[in-house]
Protein backbone atom coordinates (compact mmCIF):
# COMPACT_ATOMS: atom_id res chain seq x y z
CA UNK A 1 0.00 0.00 0.00
CA UNK A 2 1.68 3.17 -0.99
CA UNK A 3 1.62 6.15 1.28
CA UNK A 4 0.43 8.60 -1.38
CA UNK A 5 -2.78 6.70 -2.00
CA UNK A 6 -3.48 6.48 1.76
CA UNK A 7 -2.95 10.21 2.12
CA UNK A 8 -5.32 10.77 -0.81
CA UNK A 9 -8.04 8.70 0.79
CA UNK A 10 -7.56 10.51 4.11
CA UNK A 11 -7.99 13.88 2.37
CA UNK A 12 -11.12 12.65 0.62
CA UNK A 13 -12.53 11.51 3.97
CA UNK A 14 -11.89 14.97 5.41
CA UNK A 15 -13.59 16.61 2.44
CA UNK A 16 -16.65 14.40 2.87
CA UNK A 17 -17.36 16.34 6.05
CA UNK A 18 -17.44 19.58 4.05
CA UNK A 19 -20.43 18.69 1.90
CA UNK A 20 -22.46 21.25 3.76
CA UNK A 21 -20.23 23.66 5.56
CA UNK A 22 -21.51 24.31 9.09
CA UNK A 23 -19.00 27.07 9.70
CA UNK A 24 -18.71 30.78 9.15
CA UNK A 25 -15.32 30.19 7.48
CA UNK A 26 -15.56 30.59 3.66
CA UNK A 27 -19.34 30.21 3.77
CA UNK A 28 -20.85 33.05 5.75
CA UNK A 29 -24.35 33.96 4.65
CA UNK A 30 -24.84 37.16 6.60
CA UNK A 31 -22.94 40.29 7.64
CA UNK A 32 -22.82 39.00 11.21
CA UNK A 33 -21.12 35.77 10.19
CA UNK A 34 -18.67 37.55 7.87
CA UNK A 35 -17.76 39.98 10.67
CA UNK A 36 -17.03 37.03 12.91
CA UNK A 37 -15.07 35.38 10.12
CA UNK A 38 -13.01 38.55 9.66
CA UNK A 39 -12.21 38.66 13.39
CA UNK A 40 -11.26 35.00 13.27
CA UNK A 41 -8.74 35.54 10.46
CA UNK A 42 -7.40 38.74 12.10
CA UNK A 43 -6.60 36.89 15.32
CA UNK A 44 -5.40 33.85 13.37
CA UNK A 45 -2.75 35.81 11.38
CA UNK A 46 -1.52 37.67 14.47
CA UNK A 47 -1.17 34.39 16.34
CA UNK A 48 0.57 32.82 13.35
CA UNK A 49 3.15 35.66 13.21
CA UNK A 50 3.73 35.39 16.99
CA UNK A 51 4.09 31.63 16.71
CA UNK A 52 6.64 31.88 13.89
CA UNK A 53 8.63 34.56 15.78
CA UNK A 54 8.72 32.49 18.99
CA UNK A 55 9.85 29.37 17.12
CA UNK A 56 12.43 31.38 15.16
CA UNK A 57 13.93 32.91 18.31
CA UNK A 58 13.95 29.56 20.01
CA UNK A 59 15.62 27.85 17.06
CA UNK A 60 18.13 30.69 16.71
CA UNK A 61 19.03 30.51 20.38
CA UNK A 62 19.40 26.75 20.24
CA UNK A 63 21.64 26.97 17.18
CA UNK A 64 23.85 29.68 18.67
CA UNK A 65 24.32 27.92 21.97
CA UNK A 66 27.96 26.86 22.24
CA UNK A 67 28.28 26.20 25.96
CA UNK A 68 31.01 23.76 26.57
CA UNK A 69 29.93 20.84 28.70
CA UNK A 70 33.12 21.17 30.69
CA UNK A 71 32.23 24.64 31.94
CA UNK A 72 28.53 24.32 32.70
CA UNK A 73 26.77 27.15 34.53
CA UNK A 74 29.30 29.88 33.81
CA UNK A 75 29.44 32.64 36.35
CA UNK A 76 27.46 35.62 35.09
CA UNK A 77 29.55 38.67 34.95
CA UNK A 78 28.01 42.07 35.27
CA UNK A 79 28.06 43.61 31.82
CA UNK A 80 26.61 47.10 31.94
CA UNK A 81 25.95 47.85 28.24
CA UNK A 82 24.68 44.27 27.63
CA UNK A 83 22.25 44.53 30.56
CA UNK A 84 20.78 47.75 29.29
CA UNK A 85 20.32 46.30 25.80
CA UNK A 86 18.46 43.32 27.25
CA UNK A 87 16.26 45.60 29.37
CA UNK A 88 15.29 47.74 26.39
CA UNK A 89 14.63 44.69 24.23
CA UNK A 90 12.38 43.01 26.79
CA UNK A 91 10.48 46.26 27.45
CA UNK A 92 9.80 46.78 23.74
CA UNK A 93 8.65 43.17 23.31
CA UNK A 94 6.38 43.53 26.34
CA UNK A 95 4.91 46.77 25.00
CA UNK A 96 4.26 45.22 21.57
CA UNK A 97 2.63 42.15 23.17
CA UNK A 98 0.38 44.21 25.43
CA UNK A 99 -0.46 46.56 22.57
CA UNK A 100 -1.35 43.65 20.28
CA UNK A 101 -3.58 42.12 22.95
CA UNK A 102 -5.38 45.45 23.34
CA UNK A 103 -5.82 45.74 19.57
CA UNK A 104 -7.36 42.23 19.50
CA UNK A 105 -9.60 43.15 22.41
CA UNK A 106 -10.69 46.35 20.66
CA UNK A 107 -11.52 44.52 17.43
CA UNK A 108 -13.46 41.87 19.40
CA UNK A 109 -15.54 44.61 21.02
CA UNK A 110 -16.11 46.34 17.67
CA UNK A 111 -17.18 43.03 16.07
CA UNK A 112 -19.51 42.36 18.98
CA UNK A 113 -21.05 45.81 18.55
CA UNK A 114 -21.50 45.54 14.80
CA UNK A 115 -23.05 42.06 15.00
CA UNK A 116 -25.47 43.27 17.68
CA UNK A 117 -26.28 46.69 16.24
CA UNK A 118 -28.13 45.86 13.05
CA UNK A 119 -30.84 48.23 11.95
CA UNK A 120 -34.13 46.46 12.40
CA UNK A 121 -36.43 48.41 10.11
CA UNK A 122 -39.49 46.35 9.10
CA UNK A 123 -38.04 43.23 10.60
CA UNK A 124 -39.46 39.73 10.43
CA UNK A 125 -39.99 38.79 14.05
CA UNK A 126 -39.80 35.15 15.07
CA UNK A 127 -39.87 33.49 18.44
CA UNK A 128 -37.53 30.56 19.11
CA UNK A 129 -38.34 28.46 22.16
CA UNK A 130 -35.92 25.75 23.22
CA UNK A 131 -37.27 22.42 24.44
CA UNK A 132 -35.53 19.20 25.38
CA UNK A 133 -34.65 18.40 22.50
CA UNK A 134 -36.28 20.38 19.73
CA UNK A 135 -36.94 23.95 18.66
CA UNK A 136 -40.39 25.51 18.76
CA UNK A 137 -40.90 28.40 16.35
CA UNK A 138 -43.56 31.05 16.26
CA UNK A 139 -44.20 33.73 13.69
CA UNK A 140 -46.26 36.04 15.88
CA UNK A 141 -49.07 38.12 14.44
CA UNK A 142 -51.25 40.68 16.19
CA UNK A 143 -54.17 38.62 14.92
CA UNK A 144 -53.93 35.46 16.98
CA UNK A 145 -55.25 33.08 14.31
CA UNK A 146 -52.58 34.26 11.86
CA UNK A 147 -49.75 33.24 14.20
CA UNK A 148 -47.79 30.37 12.72
CA UNK A 149 -46.30 27.66 14.93
CA UNK A 150 -43.70 25.30 13.61
CA UNK A 151 -40.73 23.23 14.70
CA UNK A 152 -37.08 22.83 13.75
CA UNK A 153 -37.38 24.38 10.27
CA UNK A 154 -37.06 28.17 10.20
CA UNK A 155 -38.11 29.81 6.94
CA UNK A 156 -36.76 33.34 6.55
CA UNK A 157 -36.68 35.91 3.74
CA UNK A 158 -33.34 36.96 2.29
CA UNK A 159 -32.24 40.58 2.68
CA UNK A 160 -34.67 41.36 5.47
CA UNK A 161 -33.62 41.97 9.08
CA UNK A 162 -34.80 39.19 11.39
CA UNK A 163 -35.49 39.77 15.07
CA UNK A 164 -35.32 36.56 17.07
CA UNK A 165 -37.04 36.53 20.46
CA UNK A 166 -35.62 33.72 22.55
CA UNK A 167 -37.06 31.66 25.38
CA UNK A 168 -36.66 28.21 26.85
CA UNK A 169 -39.18 25.80 28.32
CA UNK A 170 -36.84 23.76 30.52
CA UNK A 171 -33.04 24.23 30.64
CA UNK A 172 -30.53 26.55 28.97
CA UNK A 173 -30.14 25.92 25.23
CA UNK A 174 -28.05 27.84 22.74
CA UNK A 175 -29.15 28.82 19.25
CA UNK A 176 -26.26 28.50 16.83
CA UNK A 177 -26.35 28.62 13.05
CA UNK A 178 -22.67 29.28 12.25
CA UNK A 179 -23.28 30.50 8.69
CA UNK A 180 -25.66 33.15 9.99
CA UNK A 181 -24.67 34.40 13.42
CA UNK A 182 -22.82 33.65 16.64
CA UNK A 183 -24.18 31.59 19.51
CA UNK A 184 -27.15 32.95 21.46
CA UNK A 185 -28.30 31.39 24.70
CA UNK A 186 -31.98 30.62 25.31
CA UNK A 187 -32.64 31.02 29.01
CA UNK A 188 -35.67 29.69 30.86
CA UNK A 189 -37.80 32.44 32.34
CA UNK A 190 -36.00 35.22 30.49
CA UNK A 191 -36.73 36.60 27.03
CA UNK A 192 -33.95 38.22 25.06
CA UNK A 193 -33.69 39.31 21.43
CA UNK A 194 -31.07 39.42 18.71
CA UNK A 195 -30.99 40.47 15.09
CA UNK A 196 -29.41 39.18 11.90
CA UNK A 197 -29.93 39.47 8.18
CA UNK A 198 -29.29 36.68 5.71
CA UNK A 199 -27.88 37.78 2.34
CA UNK A 200 -27.57 34.50 0.47
CA UNK A 201 -30.49 32.12 -0.10
CA UNK A 202 -29.86 28.54 0.94
CA UNK A 203 -30.39 25.96 3.65
CA UNK A 204 -28.22 26.45 6.71
CA UNK A 205 -27.86 23.94 9.48
CA UNK A 206 -27.98 24.99 13.11
CA UNK A 207 -27.31 23.20 16.33
CA UNK A 208 -27.81 23.55 20.07
CA UNK A 209 -24.51 24.80 21.48
CA UNK A 210 -25.13 24.48 25.21
CA UNK A 211 -25.20 21.01 26.76
CA UNK A 212 -28.82 20.37 27.66
CA UNK A 213 -29.19 16.63 28.29
CA UNK A 214 -29.13 13.23 26.58
CA UNK A 215 -30.05 14.35 23.08
CA UNK A 216 -28.19 17.67 23.06
CA UNK A 217 -25.94 16.51 20.21
CA UNK A 218 -28.98 15.69 18.05
CA UNK A 219 -30.87 18.91 18.71
CA UNK A 220 -30.52 20.47 15.28
CA UNK A 221 -32.52 22.90 13.21
CA UNK A 222 -32.49 24.24 9.68
CA UNK A 223 -32.77 27.78 8.38
CA UNK A 224 -34.33 27.92 4.93
CA UNK A 225 -33.46 31.34 3.50
CA UNK A 226 -35.61 32.13 0.47
CA UNK A 227 -36.97 35.08 -1.49
CA UNK A 228 -39.64 37.28 0.09
CA UNK A 229 -42.33 35.86 -2.24
CA UNK A 230 -41.46 32.25 -1.42
CA UNK A 231 -41.40 33.12 2.26
CA UNK A 232 -44.82 34.79 2.13
CA UNK A 233 -46.27 31.81 0.23
CA UNK A 234 -44.85 29.45 2.83
CA UNK A 235 -46.30 31.59 5.64
CA UNK A 236 -49.74 31.64 3.97
CA UNK A 237 -49.62 27.87 3.59
CA UNK A 238 -48.61 27.38 7.24
CA UNK A 239 -51.45 29.58 8.44
CA UNK A 240 -54.09 27.23 7.07
CA UNK A 241 -55.56 24.62 9.38
CA UNK A 242 -54.72 21.00 8.66
CA UNK A 243 -56.15 19.51 5.46
CA UNK A 244 -59.16 17.28 5.86
CA UNK A 245 -58.24 13.68 5.09
CA UNK A 246 -59.99 12.32 1.98
CA UNK A 247 -59.27 8.62 1.55
CA UNK A 248 -60.46 6.11 4.15
CA UNK A 249 -56.94 5.18 5.30
CA UNK A 250 -56.12 8.78 6.16
CA UNK A 251 -59.49 9.22 7.90
CA UNK A 252 -58.71 6.14 9.97
CA UNK A 253 -55.25 7.62 10.62
CA UNK A 254 -56.78 10.77 12.07
CA UNK A 255 -58.95 8.62 14.32
CA UNK A 256 -55.83 6.73 15.49
CA UNK A 257 -54.12 10.04 16.19
CA UNK A 258 -57.03 11.37 18.21
CA UNK A 259 -57.60 8.20 20.25
CA UNK A 260 -54.01 7.32 21.18
CA UNK A 261 -51.16 8.89 23.09
CA UNK A 262 -50.33 11.31 20.21
CA UNK A 263 -53.12 13.67 21.16
CA UNK A 264 -51.75 14.18 24.67
CA UNK A 265 -48.69 16.06 23.47
CA UNK A 266 -49.23 17.28 19.89
CA UNK A 267 -51.36 19.88 18.18
CA UNK A 268 -52.99 19.55 14.78
CA UNK A 269 -54.88 22.78 14.14
CA UNK A 270 -58.34 22.08 12.81
CA UNK A 271 -58.78 18.97 14.97
CA UNK A 272 -59.38 18.42 18.68
CA UNK A 273 -55.66 17.85 19.23
CA UNK A 274 -54.36 20.98 20.93
CA UNK A 275 -51.65 20.00 23.37
CA UNK A 276 -48.43 21.99 23.52
CA UNK A 277 -45.94 19.52 24.99
CA UNK A 278 -44.50 18.31 21.67
CA UNK A 279 -44.09 19.91 18.24
CA UNK A 280 -47.08 21.24 16.30
CA UNK A 281 -47.89 18.73 13.55
CA UNK A 282 -50.41 20.76 11.53
CA UNK A 283 -48.04 20.87 8.52
CA UNK A 284 -45.59 18.14 9.47
CA UNK A 285 -45.43 16.76 5.92
CA UNK A 286 -44.09 20.09 4.63
CA UNK A 287 -40.89 19.75 6.65
CA UNK A 288 -37.68 18.38 5.15
CA UNK A 289 -36.53 16.51 8.24
CA UNK A 290 -37.99 14.99 11.41
CA UNK A 291 -36.97 14.61 15.06
CA UNK A 292 -34.94 17.86 15.23
CA UNK A 293 -33.26 17.15 11.85
CA UNK A 294 -32.17 13.68 12.95
CA UNK A 295 -34.07 11.63 10.34
CA UNK A 296 -35.53 12.28 6.90
CA UNK A 297 -39.23 12.94 6.51
CA UNK A 298 -40.00 9.71 4.65
CA UNK A 299 -42.86 7.30 5.43
CA UNK A 300 -40.49 4.60 6.71
CA UNK A 301 -38.53 6.83 9.07
CA UNK A 302 -41.75 8.46 10.28
CA UNK A 303 -43.20 5.03 11.10
CA UNK A 304 -39.97 4.03 12.82
CA UNK A 305 -39.96 7.22 14.85
CA UNK A 306 -43.58 6.78 15.97
CA UNK A 307 -43.20 3.16 16.99
CA UNK A 308 -39.86 3.43 18.80
CA UNK A 309 -38.34 6.91 19.22
CA UNK A 310 -36.09 5.68 22.03
CA UNK A 311 -34.16 3.56 19.53
CA UNK A 312 -33.42 6.57 17.33
CA UNK A 313 -32.91 9.12 20.11
CA UNK A 314 -32.54 7.48 23.55
CA UNK A 315 -33.97 9.73 26.25
CA UNK A 316 -36.21 11.75 23.92
CA UNK A 317 -39.45 12.76 25.61
CA UNK A 318 -41.62 10.87 23.12
CA UNK A 319 -42.55 7.37 24.35
CA UNK A 320 -42.75 4.25 22.23
CA UNK A 321 -46.14 3.68 20.59
CA UNK A 322 -46.71 0.00 19.88
CA UNK A 323 -49.54 0.25 17.33
CA UNK A 324 -50.96 -2.58 15.24
CA UNK A 325 -49.45 -2.43 11.71
CA UNK A 326 -52.71 -1.36 10.05
CA UNK A 327 -53.17 1.51 12.53
CA UNK A 328 -49.55 2.59 12.18
CA UNK A 329 -49.87 2.58 8.40
CA UNK A 330 -53.07 4.64 8.60
CA UNK A 331 -51.45 7.11 11.01
CA UNK A 332 -48.41 7.55 8.76
CA UNK A 333 -50.69 8.02 5.73
CA UNK A 334 -52.60 10.72 7.59
CA UNK A 335 -49.50 12.54 8.85
CA UNK A 336 -47.95 12.40 5.36
CA UNK A 337 -51.04 14.15 4.01
CA UNK A 338 -50.55 17.16 6.31
CA UNK A 339 -48.83 19.40 3.76
CA UNK B 1 -1.47 -14.37 45.83
CA UNK B 2 -1.56 -11.02 47.55
CA UNK B 3 -2.53 -9.35 44.28
CA UNK B 4 -5.36 -11.79 43.82
CA UNK B 5 -6.65 -10.87 47.24
CA UNK B 6 -6.34 -7.13 46.52
CA UNK B 7 -8.14 -7.36 43.17
CA UNK B 8 -10.93 -9.33 44.82
CA UNK B 9 -11.40 -6.59 47.42
CA UNK B 10 -11.36 -3.92 44.71
CA UNK B 11 -13.91 -5.79 42.63
CA UNK B 12 -16.17 -6.19 45.66
CA UNK B 13 -15.90 -2.47 46.42
CA UNK B 14 -16.71 -1.61 42.79
CA UNK B 15 -19.78 -3.86 42.91
CA UNK B 16 -20.90 -2.17 46.13
CA UNK B 17 -20.67 1.16 44.33
CA UNK B 18 -22.68 -0.18 41.40
CA UNK B 19 -25.56 -1.15 43.67
CA UNK B 20 -26.25 2.49 44.39
CA UNK B 21 -26.53 3.21 40.64
CA UNK B 22 -30.05 1.78 40.48
CA UNK B 23 -31.28 5.10 41.79
CA UNK B 24 -29.77 7.09 38.91
CA UNK B 25 -30.22 4.51 36.14
CA UNK B 26 -31.98 5.93 33.08
CA UNK B 27 -33.73 3.11 31.29
CA UNK B 28 -35.28 4.39 28.09
CA UNK B 29 -36.41 1.17 26.45
CA UNK B 30 -38.11 -1.28 28.74
CA UNK B 31 -41.36 -2.97 29.45
CA UNK B 32 -43.50 -1.32 32.15
CA UNK B 33 -43.49 -3.00 35.59
CA UNK B 34 -46.82 -4.72 34.94
CA UNK B 35 -49.68 -4.13 32.56
CA UNK B 36 -52.15 -6.81 33.63
CA UNK B 37 -52.43 -5.54 37.19
CA UNK B 38 -55.60 -3.54 36.59
CA UNK B 39 -57.79 -6.62 36.18
CA UNK B 40 -56.80 -7.99 39.56
CA UNK B 41 -57.43 -4.82 41.52
CA UNK B 42 -60.51 -4.86 43.70
CA UNK B 43 -61.88 -1.45 44.53
CA UNK B 44 -64.74 -2.49 46.80
CA UNK B 45 -64.76 -4.53 49.96
CA UNK B 46 -68.10 -6.04 48.91
CA UNK B 47 -67.69 -9.14 46.86
CA UNK B 48 -69.55 -12.41 46.34
CA UNK B 49 -68.20 -15.71 47.52
CA UNK B 50 -65.77 -16.39 50.31
CA UNK B 51 -63.38 -14.10 52.05
CA UNK B 52 -61.05 -12.28 49.65
CA UNK B 53 -57.51 -13.53 49.98
CA UNK B 54 -55.03 -10.72 50.25
CA UNK B 55 -52.93 -10.50 47.09
CA UNK B 56 -49.31 -9.53 47.38
CA UNK B 57 -48.72 -5.91 46.37
CA UNK B 58 -47.39 -5.31 42.87
CA UNK B 59 -44.02 -3.64 43.26
CA UNK B 60 -43.36 -0.55 41.17
CA UNK B 61 -39.66 -0.65 40.32
CA UNK B 62 -39.82 3.02 39.34
CA UNK B 63 -40.17 3.91 43.03
CA UNK B 64 -36.48 3.05 43.41
CA UNK B 65 -35.43 5.21 40.49
CA UNK B 66 -34.99 8.97 40.81
CA UNK B 67 -35.09 9.57 37.04
CA UNK B 68 -38.44 7.78 36.64
CA UNK B 69 -39.95 9.75 39.53
CA UNK B 70 -38.79 13.05 38.07
CA UNK B 71 -40.24 12.01 34.70
CA UNK B 72 -43.50 11.34 36.55
CA UNK B 73 -43.31 14.82 38.02
CA UNK B 74 -42.81 16.32 34.55
CA UNK B 75 -45.70 14.32 33.10
CA UNK B 76 -47.95 15.30 36.01
CA UNK B 77 -47.55 18.86 34.75
CA UNK B 78 -47.58 18.03 31.02
CA UNK B 79 -50.77 15.96 31.16
CA UNK B 80 -52.47 18.65 33.23
CA UNK B 81 -53.02 16.51 36.32
CA UNK B 82 -52.34 19.81 38.12
CA UNK B 83 -55.54 21.17 36.54
CA UNK B 84 -57.61 19.20 39.08
CA UNK B 85 -55.22 17.92 41.74
CA UNK B 86 -53.08 21.07 41.86
CA UNK B 87 -49.54 20.30 43.03
CA UNK B 88 -50.83 17.75 45.49
CA UNK B 89 -53.14 20.00 47.48
CA UNK B 90 -56.24 19.19 45.48
CA UNK B 91 -58.90 21.45 44.04
CA UNK B 92 -61.46 20.04 41.65
CA UNK B 93 -59.96 16.64 42.41
CA UNK B 94 -58.92 15.21 45.77
CA UNK B 95 -55.58 16.14 47.33
CA UNK B 96 -52.76 13.64 46.79
CA UNK B 97 -50.34 14.68 49.51
CA UNK B 98 -52.46 13.63 52.50
CA UNK B 99 -53.15 10.26 54.09
CA UNK B 100 -56.65 9.73 52.59
CA UNK B 101 -56.87 7.21 49.75
CA UNK B 102 -60.42 6.79 48.46
CA UNK B 103 -59.48 4.02 46.02
CA UNK B 104 -56.37 2.70 47.72
CA UNK B 105 -52.83 3.95 48.10
CA UNK B 106 -50.96 0.88 46.82
CA UNK B 107 -49.12 1.42 43.50
CA UNK B 108 -51.52 -0.97 41.73
CA UNK B 109 -54.56 0.93 43.04
CA UNK B 110 -53.23 4.25 41.85
CA UNK B 111 -52.32 2.73 38.49
CA UNK B 112 -55.90 1.44 38.17
CA UNK B 113 -57.29 4.85 39.15
CA UNK B 114 -55.24 6.54 36.41
CA UNK B 115 -55.86 3.99 33.69
CA UNK B 116 -59.55 3.22 34.34
CA UNK B 117 -60.69 6.55 35.75
CA UNK B 118 -62.95 7.04 38.75
CA UNK B 119 -66.51 8.35 39.17
CA UNK B 120 -67.12 12.09 39.50
CA UNK B 121 -64.50 13.40 37.18
CA UNK B 122 -61.31 11.34 36.97
CA UNK B 123 -60.93 10.47 33.28
CA UNK B 124 -59.68 7.08 32.08
CA UNK B 125 -56.24 7.42 30.53
CA UNK B 126 -56.01 3.91 29.12
CA UNK B 127 -54.71 4.04 25.57
CA UNK B 128 -53.74 7.68 25.97
CA UNK B 129 -50.83 7.25 28.38
CA UNK B 130 -48.23 4.58 27.59
CA UNK B 131 -48.12 2.16 30.49
CA UNK B 132 -44.58 2.92 31.61
CA UNK B 133 -45.50 6.60 31.85
CA UNK B 134 -48.51 5.54 33.92
CA UNK B 135 -46.19 3.77 36.36
CA UNK B 136 -43.89 6.80 36.45
CA UNK B 137 -46.91 8.92 37.40
CA UNK B 138 -47.80 6.39 40.11
CA UNK B 139 -44.30 6.67 41.56
CA UNK B 140 -44.52 10.46 41.57
CA UNK B 141 -48.04 10.52 43.07
CA UNK B 142 -46.80 8.35 45.94
CA UNK B 143 -43.81 10.62 46.48
CA UNK B 144 -46.21 13.50 47.19
CA UNK B 145 -47.23 12.01 50.53
CA UNK B 146 -43.72 10.88 51.38
CA UNK B 147 -44.10 7.17 50.55
CA UNK B 148 -40.77 7.01 48.70
CA UNK B 149 -37.18 6.97 49.87
CA UNK B 150 -36.03 10.55 50.37
CA UNK B 151 -33.04 10.10 48.07
CA UNK B 152 -35.36 9.05 45.23
CA UNK B 153 -38.17 11.60 45.66
CA UNK B 154 -37.70 14.89 43.76
CA UNK B 155 -35.66 17.42 45.72
CA UNK B 156 -36.90 20.56 44.02
CA UNK B 157 -39.41 21.93 41.52
CA UNK B 158 -38.66 23.59 38.20
CA UNK B 159 -41.22 26.25 39.00
CA UNK B 160 -41.99 28.41 41.99
CA UNK B 161 -43.59 26.24 44.60
CA UNK B 162 -45.35 26.98 47.84
CA UNK B 163 -44.79 23.60 49.41
CA UNK B 164 -41.76 21.63 50.47
CA UNK B 165 -40.15 19.41 47.84
CA UNK B 166 -41.32 15.79 47.81
CA UNK B 167 -38.04 14.61 49.28
CA UNK B 168 -38.71 16.66 52.43
CA UNK B 169 -42.36 15.64 52.82
CA UNK B 170 -42.95 13.60 55.97
CA UNK B 171 -44.51 10.22 55.31
CA UNK B 172 -48.31 10.10 55.69
CA UNK B 173 -49.60 6.72 56.82
CA UNK B 174 -52.37 5.83 54.34
CA UNK B 175 -55.77 5.59 56.06
CA UNK B 176 -59.44 5.72 55.17
CA UNK B 177 -61.31 3.32 52.95
CA UNK B 178 -58.63 1.90 50.77
CA UNK B 179 -60.97 -0.51 49.01
CA UNK B 180 -58.15 -2.88 48.32
CA UNK B 181 -57.62 -5.93 50.46
CA UNK B 182 -55.21 -5.12 53.23
CA UNK B 183 -51.80 -6.67 53.12
CA UNK B 184 -50.34 -8.26 56.15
Amino acid sequence: MNLKRAAGYATLLLLAGCQSNHSMLWSSASKQASDIEWLYWFIFWICLVVFILVIAFFAGGAAKSNIDEAEMAPVMESNEPGDRRAKVGVSIALAITTGTLFVVLAFSIVTGKTTAGLSSKNPVTIQVIGHQWWWELRYPNSQADLTVTGANEIHLPVGQPVVVLTASRDVIHSFWAPNVDGKRDLLPGYQSAFTFKIDKPGIYHGQCAEFCGEQHAHMGFEIVAESMDDFQNWLQQQRKPAVEPQDPTAIRGREVFLTHACVLCHTIRGTDAGSKVGPDLTHVASRRLLAATEISNAPGSLAGWISDPQRIKPGAKMPANPLPPADLNALVTYLRSLQ
Amino acid sequence: MRWNYLSFVLAAAAMLLLISCEREDRRFREAPPSSSVVNTIQVSQLHPGGQQIATPPVPNSYEENAYAVSEGKRLFENFNCTGCHSHGGGGIGPPLMDDQWIYGGEPANIFASIMEGRPNGMPAWRGRIPENQGWQLVAYVRSMSGQLRTDVAPGRSDHMSGKKPEANTPREIPTGTTGAPTHQ
